[in-house]
């Protein structure tokens, strides 16, 4: 019980220097801005070990942080092993794929106006639907190792690709359209030089619902049947054996691909699109 | 409405598409199943086949490609064949009136519709409160927003198995909470994003206004910032149902649940019926369509109403 106490009193104690913080003068510096947010993560990791010793519970419910915290640095060997399988192979090979694709349909669709009004509907539909359940379909085409994964994760980040990208090439004003045109701008130089730029806020927006998407898809595709590597493998083995810390690891080490991928996009949205009015100044949305 | 015949002709070469790659995809099931039946096939004996690619397969046998249409178990089922399969879970279930039992898309399509409906009630309840403590509190903004994103990076179905073993270890039997809960957790952040946009869209001269006619803090809320966050909310809305029920699927997909259509698609890769997987698949997208046109017309009935542009 004083476990939990103890991390009830820590709660109470970082969520008032927060508050503090947010209200200090400096709370619009950088470090504050990412100190909240740390000390707040914090907190609720502290608040998930408290209960767990507090209360006793088994570690086969719900293993501790700090339990899972040795699974993951025992077991590095066979993380990276998995993250190899999993991420790099299945995930970021089927998304370089699916990315190109959808990147060369929106291009050749887009000289179409008939064509790319209907492909706009159907796209943010497709895009909304549960896609994942072909999964098990795709597994049976192309075989149990990774080929079948990035072939999920193809058809998964394909659309919100596409729509992203056919809606931000519609971007650009008659203005800006006949001004190419005054320059004497061919197609191909106007669709590089205007067209494309300004899509790229859109894209860029596709790309990180994508990534998402991409792991998700590599995941659940590994559920349907894998060799004997892979995260989604180890999930649905280690729920089976109850090794539920190493289930948590692996949860870890997703949740952290996840992350990296969407900051990496993030962070190159940044460079491409820094004329962008979202990227300037540090107005808050 | 002028999109219709664009939509229609989009529509039309993608099934022509789908018709086409029929052909090369079943041909070697259709050699298969030829040359058990007697028939004398080029190259002869399934494995030698493996090394020949599907479109000499077609050039050397013209005669068996259109077997390859309606076969029982196709890799590729043709277009027809999945209508066919979908009357046969739905309409044809409700005319022999046994629309209930196990074998009918609407039985499972109704359990799946449930944990959607209560997963997109709670992550819609979760990310309203959310968006409003985080437009009127600086501390709740400055820590929860990042992590309300971070969580959406995570992907949600490593967590899932876990979601299920948790509650079933406290004591839930019913499969629908874990369920609901992964809807919840993939539906509440459009909501949470919209709404935070949508409260903090009335400008300052708005809000001065109504300081002007010294209203409330509640008054300021119920009168100006909840208007106006209605356009913003039914847009996070459709996306949000739709969200709540790929989260459905995917709860039950990996979890040996055995009703549903995450259910019947898991279950149709086990035995071996991939139209039933297909049938399946289809009947989650008339679903995720039938409930975003929902949302949609109630959304052009409510602003229209409030006097809004739709």
């Amino acid at each position: 019980m004083i476990w939990f106490i103890a991390a009830l009193v820590f709660w109470l104690g970082a969520w008032a220097l927060n508050a503090a913080l947010a209200r200090s003068a400096y709370a619009d510096s950088r470090a504050v801005k990412i100190a909240v947010p740390v000390l707040f993560g914090l907190t609720l990791l502290v608040l998930w070990e408290g209960v767990v010793r507090g209360f006793g519970i088994s570690p086969v419910i719900l293993p501790a942080p700090s339990a899972v915290a040795g699974t993951f640095m025992a077991s590095t060997d066979m993380l990276w092993e998995d993250f190899q399988q999993t991420v790099l192979k299945g995930a970021l090979s089927g998304f370089a794929i699916g990315a190109l694709a959808a990147f060369s349909v929106a291009i050749a669709i887009d000289r179409s106006r008939f064509l790319t009004r209907g492909l706009l509907p159907i796209g943010n539909f497709v895009a909304a639907l549960p896609i994942v359940g072909i999964a098990p379909i795709l597994v049976s085409w192309f075989g149990f190792d990774w080929h079948s994964k990035a072939a999920v994760v193809v058809v998964m980040v394909f659309f919100p690709i596409l729509v992203n990208t056919v809606q931000g090439l519609r971007e650009t004003d008659q203005m800006q359209r006949d001004l190419m045109h005054t320059y004497a701008a061919g197609y191909g130089a106007a669709l590089v030089k205007l067209r494309l730029p300004a899509a790229m806020p859109f894209i860029f927006n596709g790309l990180k619902v994508a990534t998402t998407l991409a792991l998700i898809g590599a995941i659940v595709a590994e559920y349907f049947g894998s060799p004997t590597r892979g995260m989604g493998f180890r999930i649905s083995t280690g729920v089976g054996s109850l090794s539920i810390d190493l289930v948590w690891a692996e949860i870890a080490v997703a949740a952290m691909a996840g992350t990296a991928l969407y900051g990496v996009m993030a962070w190159i949205e940044k460079r491409v699109t820094f004329w962008h009015p979202s990227q300037r100044g540090s107005g808050r949305a | 409405m002028r999109s219709i015949l664009p939509v229609l002709t989009v529509l039309a070469i993608i099934v022509a598409i789908w018709q086409l790659a029929v052909a090369p995809m079943n041909i070697r099931t259709a050699l298969d199943m030829a040359e058990r039946g007697g028939a004398v096939v080029e190259p002869e004996g399934g494995r030698a086949r493996l090394e020949v690619s599907s479109w000499r397969l077609m050039i050397d046998n013209p005669e068996h490609v259109a077997a390859g249409y309606s076969l029982d178990r196709p890799r590729l089922p043709t277009p027809a064949q999945v209508g066919e399969e979908l009357w046969k879970g739905t309409g044809k279930m409700i005319e022999r009136g046994r629309a209930w039992s196990k074998r009918s898309l609407i039985y499972h399509g109704w359990i799946t519709l449930q944990s959607t409906l209560w997963g997109f009630a709670l992550g819609t309840t979760l990310g309203l409160l959310g968006a409003v403590a985080i437009v009127y509190s600086r501390v709740v903004d400055m820590s929860l927003m990042p992590w309300a994103i971070i969580s959406q990076t995570i992907p949600i179905v490593a967590l899932a198995p876990m979601i299920i073993v948790l509650s079933g270890q406290l004591g839930i039997e019913d499969r629908i909470v874990p369920k609901a809960i992964i809807s919840a957790y993939l539906c509440y952040f459009p909501v949470l994003v919209g709404m935070v946009k949508g409260l903090r869209s009335p400008g300052a001269h708005q809000l001065d206004l109504l300081h002007t006619y010294s209203a409330t803090g509640l008054q300021g809320f119920l009168k100006l910032r909840v208007p106006a966050s209605l356009p913003y909310l039914f847009t996070s809305l459709k996306i949000g149902i739709a969200a709540a029920l790929v989260g459905t699927i995917v709860g039950e997909l990996p979890t040996g649940a055995i009703s549903g259509l995450g259910a019947r698609i898991l279950i149709g890769d086990q035995f071996g019926t991939p139209l039933a997987i297909w049938a399946a698949l289809f009947a989650a997208a008339i679903l995720a369509g039938v409930l975003v046109t929902l949302i949609d017309i109630t959304q052009r009935i409510v602003l229209r109403s409030m006097g809004m542009q739709t």
